[in-house]
């Protein structure tokens, strides 16, 4: 390859008429474009818009059914993933690819240094790969264990992979969907800096403003056709919003209300940390009726112990938890919602949901002893009701309430589970990261959902690492950071950088 | 040119019922290769193997005595299995129904059969049940792997056997034999016909199939064990007692395969030796594996299997073929199979 010598502006990858059909789908219909070295084109389209399907193809998880990949001038061999790697293409997958039970430098060097001999390379691998953790400011320990990282953690594994494999086009899946705006604007830097070095990019994502602020170009993805592209300098968010749903849309905004009595409370609450992970180191927390409570911070910083004491999986170690003013002594999952607890979990695939169970059987998981067991026998008949008015009225898109639910959408899933959870007014709502992955109208669906549960007085405790939502749909906002609470911060006080300060860690008494 | 796995999203009816289908038929090409080595024409052997098994009366009731332990082995395995605890240990439990039996019925309780047949039967379920639960526990609590303790508790079960049978229960009338005394009358299962070799055994195996499906199918146990199986993080979050879950499998596991110890001594042999099983356990794997774990699948699995080792005895007499052909055309069966699934869920593509 001679591409080192040629200027910007060069083509470093062409789709040519790609199409792609699964049974009587059309994931792909007759999409072309150019990527130039040393650009960034944004991929636009809601989930389902076949994004993923196309880099598939390019990198050869899929065979196109027509049209063909060039890769630095010369045709791609379809349907072979190594091909692609070997000639520098590195893909961070949305869903990640890594091997749990293998240490970081492990995964990394997985399928690029020979299997005999990972233990000669070792050294020279964690050096090269603390070098590049330093130089993309992707900071993660070679020798943890990737079983015991956090998703953000294990997002920028995946993105050391790529670079480690000296990739130069590189294609982001969603990347941004578990950092914070200080991790995302770092993304962007270092992404910015491999650019400037020559590197070609392309960014998939539904975040309008990200799309905004890294891409050159934008590719509009809609059923599976490129319906627009623009430079972002002759665009807006407005119209690329438009483009991608096919019509205007509005985000729900929270109405005027007054904040209620404590629901949840957890006084001093302590929780040893799991792995590198920390815990939580006496907390004070108050989540009120009508009011969604924010949770901003960085991945990785409590959140899950926090999410756990609250789903029921752990018991606090010190410290109490108190529902509606009451201390609790046993605390379980069932207890959880026993007492009126709605949990959205984070991982819709590994915790929300059973993926070879029908619609049926997962909407019931969580109240099939208390509603659907008659003397240790299944009401079949009253279970398979019950899925039918959620996926009435939650909107579920899917065949009917046999299917099975690993066939549908993210955001499909995500409605079966909201149903699951809502369904019966719920006093206090957990929702952990409950649109990561989602197109903006399941984000808007699940956005307006938990502002209604507010309306109606539930307390609502929002989870999320992306800044932009907790502020918008937050009445208070604390910020965790290394298992340690920030004060709550009324509506409107802070300004994202301050927020920032907090998620990075200043600020916090350390007496505790 | 590389060949890797593509997985396929709805797999339709023709796969899942055509790649086991083809994975039978696979099994018998084999056999018929083997066969031929053997010096054996195949369709003579095939056809000596189908008499043996189903070609009179007489061959007809041995195969289904023959199915009768492995019908319950086979349940006892799907059970567990289902819910993804690793039951490797089915001969174990196997023998602890076996010993319960021939304690209970050689004497200690004087009962008339219709108290009697019943009591030693969920005595022997017990026993057998309790064998399995200690290896759920170790799972559960320490995280022990149990196809590690399953499956050498075997071993350790067959050796105990082995001591019963030289010390407290060795038969005084036995002339020095490693056995039990034989059980009185009222212990012996009888026969559902009069005058027919066949025993109530195996309709208490078609009962525990039909049994076991209800539960999976219909009642809340069931709606666990399959939702543990499947994604135990999901269940565990969603409230499901997984720890008692798996608890409750084990116990229905170990006295499934515990039955098949029961019904062979109360109804075959009369008496308990070290040698009732020749390895019912370990076939119980492959009979669950191919049924696809499905209980109901699991009689008609028992029953090809029981064919294939009874016809391969008379036909090894009748063509000099060895016997072992039924073994290594079970084994083949199982790892195509195994294959048959795999490939119901993933496409093969070449590039």
């Amino acid at each position: 390859m001679t591409t080192q010598d040629q200027g910007a502006g060069q083509v470093v990858l062409r789709l040519s008429h790609i199409t792609k059909r699964f049974g009587p789908v059309t994931a792909n219909e007759d999409v072309s474009f150019d990527l130039h070295r040393g650009e960034v084109i944004a991929l636009l389209g809601e989930n389902g818009a076949g994004k993923t399907t196309l880099m598939n193809i390019l990198f050869g998880q899929y065979t196109a059914d027509e049209g063909e990949v060039e890769l630095f001038g010369a045709p791609l061999p379809p349907g072979n993933p190594r091909a692609a790697l070997d000639r520098g293409v590195g893909m961070v997958h949305q869903h990640f690819t890594l091997a749990d039970n293998l240490r970081v430098w492990e995964n990394v060097v997985l399928g690029v240094d020979a299997l005999s001999a990972p233990a000669l390379n070792a050294r020279a691998a964690k050096a090269k790969l603390r070098e590049l953790s330093a130089r993309f400011h992707l900071h993660v320990d070679p020798d943890a264990k990737v079983g015991r990282l956090t998703v953000g953690e294990r997002q920028r594994v995946e993105i050391l992979k790529a670079l480690y494999r000296d990739a130069r086009i590189l294609i982001l899946d969603e990347p941004t969907a578990v950092l914070t705006p200080q991790e995302t604007d770092a993304l962007f830097a270092t992404l910015r800096e491999a650019i400037g070095l020559g590197m070609s990019v392309v960014f998939i994502s539904h975040k309008l403003h990200e799309v905004m602020a890294i891409a050159d170009r934008v590719l509009v993805l809609r059923h599976g056709k490129l319906v627009a592209e623009r430079a972002v300098g002759d665009t807006n968010r407005e119209e690329l919003a438009a483009l991608m749903v096919g019509a205007e849309v509005s985000a729900p905004e929270p109405s005027e209300g007054a904040a209620g009595a404590a629901l949840l409370s957890l006084r001093a609450v302590r929780l040893a940390g799991e792995g590198t992970t920390p815990g939580l180191k006496g907390i004070d927390l108050d989540l009120r009726a009508g009011q969604i409570t924010g949770l901003a911070g960085v991945s990785g910083n409590g959140q899950a112990a926090l999410s756990d004491l609250i789903s029921g999986l752990r018991a606090p170690d010190e410290g109490v938890l108190e529902i509606a003013g009451e201390a609790l002594r046993t605390w379980s999952p069932r207890a959880a919602v026993g007492h009126g607890i709605a949990r959205i979990p984070e991982d819709r695939h590994k915790t929300g949901t059973i993926a070879d169970f029908d619609l049926t059987e997962n909407a019931i998981l969580e109240r099939y002893k208390s509603e659907f067991s008659r003397g240790g026998w299944m009401d079949w008949r009253g279970a398979r009701a019950f899925a039918e008015g959620l996926i009435k009225g939650y909107d579920v898109r899917c065949h009917g309430p046999e299917q099975r639910i690993r066939l549908l959408s993210g955001g499909n899933m995500q409605k079966l589970i909201l149903g699951r959870v809502l369904e019966g007014a719920p006093k206090v709502i957990l929702a952990n990261q409950p649109v990561r992955g989602l197109d903006i109208g399941a984000v808007n669906y699940v956005h307006s959902q938990l502002l209604e549960a507010r309306a109606r007085g539930a307390a609502v405790l929002l989870i999320s690492e992306d800044l932009d939502e907790i502020m918008r749909l937050s009445d208070v906002i604390h910020v965790i950071s290394e298992g340690r609470l920030s004060p709550a911060f009324a509506r409107g006080t802070m300004r994202p950088e301050e927020l920032g300060q907090w998620m990075a860690g200043k600020g916090y008494d350390d007496a505790a | 040119m590389t060949m890797r796995l593509e997985p396929i999203e709805a797999p339709g009816l023709a796969r899942r019922a055509g790649l086991p289908a083809l994975a039978i038929a696979g099994t018998f090409v084999i056999g018929a290769l083997l066969a031929m080595i053997a010096g054996g024409n195949p369709f003579s052997v095939f056809g000596l193997i189908l008499k043996g098994a189903f070609g009179s009366k007489f061959a007809v009731l041995e195969t289904l005595n023959r199915a009768t332990p492995l019908i319950f082995t086979g349940l006892a395995v799907a059970v567990a299995f289902r819910a993804k605890l690793w039951n490797i240990g089915a001969e174990a439990q196997l023998y602890a129904g076996a010993v319960m039996t021939a304690v209970l019925g050689t004497g200690a309780l004087a009962w008339p059969s219709w108290a009697l047949l019943p009591m030693v039967g969920l005595a022997a379920m017990l026993a057998g049940a309790l064998v399995l639960l200690v290896p759920a526990i170790l799972k559960v609590r320490l995280g022990v792997d149990e196809v590690v303790t399953t499956l050498l508790f075997n071993f350790i079960f067959l050796l105990f056997v082995g001591y019963l049978l030289e010390g407290p229960l060795k038969d005084p009338m036995g002339m020095g034999w490693p056995k039990s005394a034989r059980l009185i009358p009222e212990a012996r299962l009888p026969r559902i016909i009069e005058g027919l070799r066949l025993h109530w055994g195996f309709a208490l195996g078609l009962i525990a199939a039909v049994t076991v499906w209800v539960i999976e199918r219909r009642t809340t146990l069931g709606y666990e064990m399959r939702a543990v199986g499947q994604n135990v993080d999901a269940a565990r979050f969603a409230g499901i007692p997984v720890t008692a879950v798996i608890l409750k499998t084990a116990l229905i596991s170990g006295g499934l395969a515990a039955l098949a110890g029961f019904s062979e001594v109360a109804g075959m042999k009369g008496a308990l030796t070290k040698d009732i099983s020749p390895g019912f356990g370990y076939t119980g794997i492959v009979v669950a594996m191919l049924a696809l774990l499905n209980p109901l699948g699991v009689v008609l699995a028992a029953l090809f299997v029981a064919a294939i080792f009874v016809g391969a005895d008379s036909m090894s007499r009748a063509a000099g073929v060895p016997t072992y052909l039924a073994d290594i055309m079970l084994a083949s069966a199982l790892l195509l199979m195994v294959l048959a699934i795999l490939l119901t869920k993933f496409r093969v593509r070449r590039d």
